[in-house]
């Protein structure tokens, strides 16, 4: 990537709470200008912590956030051109939905909103002018403020309660609240996780498209794998306050990089595996040819199949037979657990029923074996105990 | 039974000494000594001497509430702050003289600022001139103060600390510095605790007659001393009768601006008001 297309930078970010617990340690991240980038995790992972550091809500123990590569941990919230939308919106509950809006707008340089059109001839010119600027500017907020609204679809709200309206409304009043400063980033905290499921999806596409209109950065967080997917450029995939993996949607799907990853976006299959030689590995007690080179000779590793990826054909015709376990009617597909006869389990999606009970063969193609380096998943020491 | 009938034992109590005495102070406010109807004693406290007398009253009434507000706002906010959310130690402080006796408080202030007391002490050991504290004004705000300025902490305390930090953080991040915060977020959201504590600290301090009497030094008279005066040493002739006529005054000027605050509250704070 080009240098100049960074727009924040955090380098080496370390975070650690005063009882001693890490939320961060040693991220590395660049988010470029007019990217949509998702923070995505398990809640506990650390995202809204980093969200928060962005936000200047939270300081960072070690390293630096650069911002146009200048470092602006010292520069407090209320200076930074980044707005937040907060999980269940945090509204100001003695304001009314105009007042909600327009607060950012109240709080700006009077002279910034509305230029003052001359200067003043004498004193009572100057009190002639000052109504008239003040004027303007009431008319200023009042233009952009219908503005935000129409473009969260809220206008004609202005004068209702915040408390008077759904999740959906209180929302979308929020966003329009972040957005009015025109900030150069939006950061998004969980915004859709009190919304049901419908309007959650609904809002997922608005939230796309108003990003790519307005052109500005969004930093979304959530724990929603598949909203993520649907959303963003670039997903950044934590755990406990470490970076898995970075990419856009595609790449993280088909290619997560370890069996975390693997298990959390989208369903999976994790198997125990070795590789025998390059483009050869063993799992489920049987061979596999697969497209993957350069784990080594005789290395344990791990294998991902998505469930989709396994083919059901008739006993004795696939690479490994097995028996159908159980099967769960999910609307597309059929959702079925195999187990082979080597005793591992595998589940399967398939468009046809197979018969619970019934013996079945399982094979793969070997571009959808995904092979990653084992994750060190239980410390040496307790291994010992 | 009836949920309802929980309240009975509350009811009966209420109707015994509340409302029954209410009546009795209203009956006796409207009579003269032998019963007949009457506005005389209403008549007798437009003198000069009892209007002076409210007025006083009300005025350190009012700057004993502010200089409370002034004291009271900070050191809640200061209690509610994040540094002290763990440590309870400085609520306690705040309590601890709420456990000793009204009385015994106003007694120990009355040691202190003597003619003999401990400042004037002090500043004779310096070679300063002793300074006369009792029977001033300033030393009767300074107990009324001291007295009730727990009650305008706590309610504030109370609510800042169940305040929604988010919102705050929102106004950061909307661009408000930590002044503007205060004065758009903070203190309308406490509204309704500063309702409380104005509400509180004015109604005793503005009926209050120990203090007055002990750090006043007999020289100030107010309406809560004109009352237990009336009741106590001319009880026999009509003095039951005035005093209710002056208790019942107060008490409706008391409703009228309790009332007023109330509203104030509720236009800043259409759903929190009802909290307090």
């Amino acid at each position: 990537m080009v240098q100049d297309m960074r727009l924040i930078e955090l380098k080496g970010i370390s975070k650690s709470f005063d009882d001693g617990t890490e939320a961060l340690s040693n991220i590395d991240l660049y988010i470029r200008k007019c990217e949509f980038i998702t923070l995505l995790g398990p809640s506990g992972c650390g995202k809204t912590t980093m969200l928060r550091i962005i936000g200047g809500f939270e300081y960072a123990t070690t390293g630096q956030l650069l911002f146009e590569g200048k470092d602006i941990a010292a520069v407090p919230p209320y200076r930074r051109r980044v707005n937040t939308v907060f999980q269940k919106y945090a509204l100001f509950p003695h304001m009314n939905v105009f007042d909600n809006v327009a607060f950012g707008l109240t709080l700006k340089d009077a002279n910034e909103l509305v230029p003052e059109s001359r200067p003043a001839k004498n004193v009572i010119d100057g009190w002639i002018l000052k109504m008239k600027h003040k004027r303007a500017l009431k008319k200023e907020i009042e233009k952009r403020v219908s503005r935000m609204l129409k473009l969260v679809k809220m206008s004609g709200y202005e004068k209702r309660s915040v408390d008077a309206l759904s999740g959906g409304q209180q929302q979308r009043i929020a966003i329009a609240r972040a957005l009015i400063n025109e900030p150069e980033v939006l950061l998004l905290d969980e915004p859709l996780g009190a919304l049901d499921l419908k309007l959650r999806r609904e809002m997922q596409l608005e939230l796309k498209a108003m990003q790519q209109k307005l052109g500005i950065t969004f930093i979304y967080v959530t724990h929603d794998q598949e909203e993520a997917l649907t959303m963003s450029d670039t997903i950044v995939v934590m755990n406990s306050g470490r970076i898995q993996q970075i990419g856009d949607p595609k790449s993280i799907y088909d290619e997560p990089k370890n069996a975390f990853v693997a298990d959390f976006i989208g369903e999976s299959n994790i198997y125990d595996a070795r590789m025998i030689r390059d483009y050869r590995v063993e799992f489920c007690g049987t061979e596999f040819e697969c497209e993957d080179a350069g784990f080594g000779e005789n290395n344990p590793v791990d294998v991902v199949i998505r469930p989709e990826d396994w083919v059901v054909g008739n006993a004795g015709e696939g690479m490994a037979d097995g028996v159908v376990k159980s099967v769960i009617f999910k609307g597309v597909h059929y959702e079925m657990i195999i187990e082979l006869d080597s005793g591992d389990k595998c589940k399967v999606h398939s468009t046809v029923m197979q018969a619970e009970g019934s013996r079945v063969s399982l094979s793969v193609i070997p571009f959808n074996i995904h092979i990653m380096k084992k994750m060190q998943q239980v410390p040496p020491a307790a291994k010992e105990a | 039974m009836k949920r309802s009938s929980y309240a009975a034992p509350y009811g009966i109590w209420m109707v015994m000494f509340t409302i029954v005495p209410l009546l009795f102070v209203v009956y006796f406010a409207f009579t003269s000594k032998t019963g007949a109807f009457t506005f005389d004693n209403f008549e007798k406290f437009m003198k000069p001497m009892y209007l002076e007398a409210l007025f006083l009253s009300l005025k350190l009434a009012f700057f004993c509430t502010v200089i409370c507000f002034l004291i009271g706002y900070p050191a809640a906010k200061f209690l509610a702050s994040k540094d002290f959310s763990k440590n309870k130690s400085f609520v306690i402080l705040i309590l601890i003289p709420m456990w000793m006796n009204f009385l015994l408080r106003t007694y120990a202030w009355v040691g202190i600022l003597e003619d003999t007391g401990i400042v004037n002490t002090v500043l004779e050991f310096m070679g300063l001139p002793r300074i006369q504290m009792i029977g001033t004004e300033g030393a009767v705000l300074l107990g009324m103060v001291y007295n009730f300025l727990p009650f305008m902490i706590l309610p504030i305390y109370t609510v800042l600390k169940k305040m929604d930090t988010r919102v705050i953080e929102a106004a950061e991040d909307l661009g408000a510095n930590p002044i503007r915060v205060f004065w758009r977020v903070t203190l309308p959201l406490s509204m309704p605790g500063v309702v409380s504590g104005i509400t509180m600290v004015f109604m005793p301090a503005a009926t209050t007659f120990a203090i007055s009497r002990l750090l006043g030094n007999g020289m100030f008279w107010l309406m809560g001393d004109l009352i237990d005066y009336q009741f106590r040493e001319i009880s026999m002739s009509s003095g039951q009768n005035f005093g209710s006529a002056m208790s019942l005054i107060m008490m409706v000027l008391i409703i009228v601006s309790v009332g007023f605050l109330r509203r104030f509250e509720d236009k800043g704070q259409k759903k929190e008001g009802t909290k307090w």
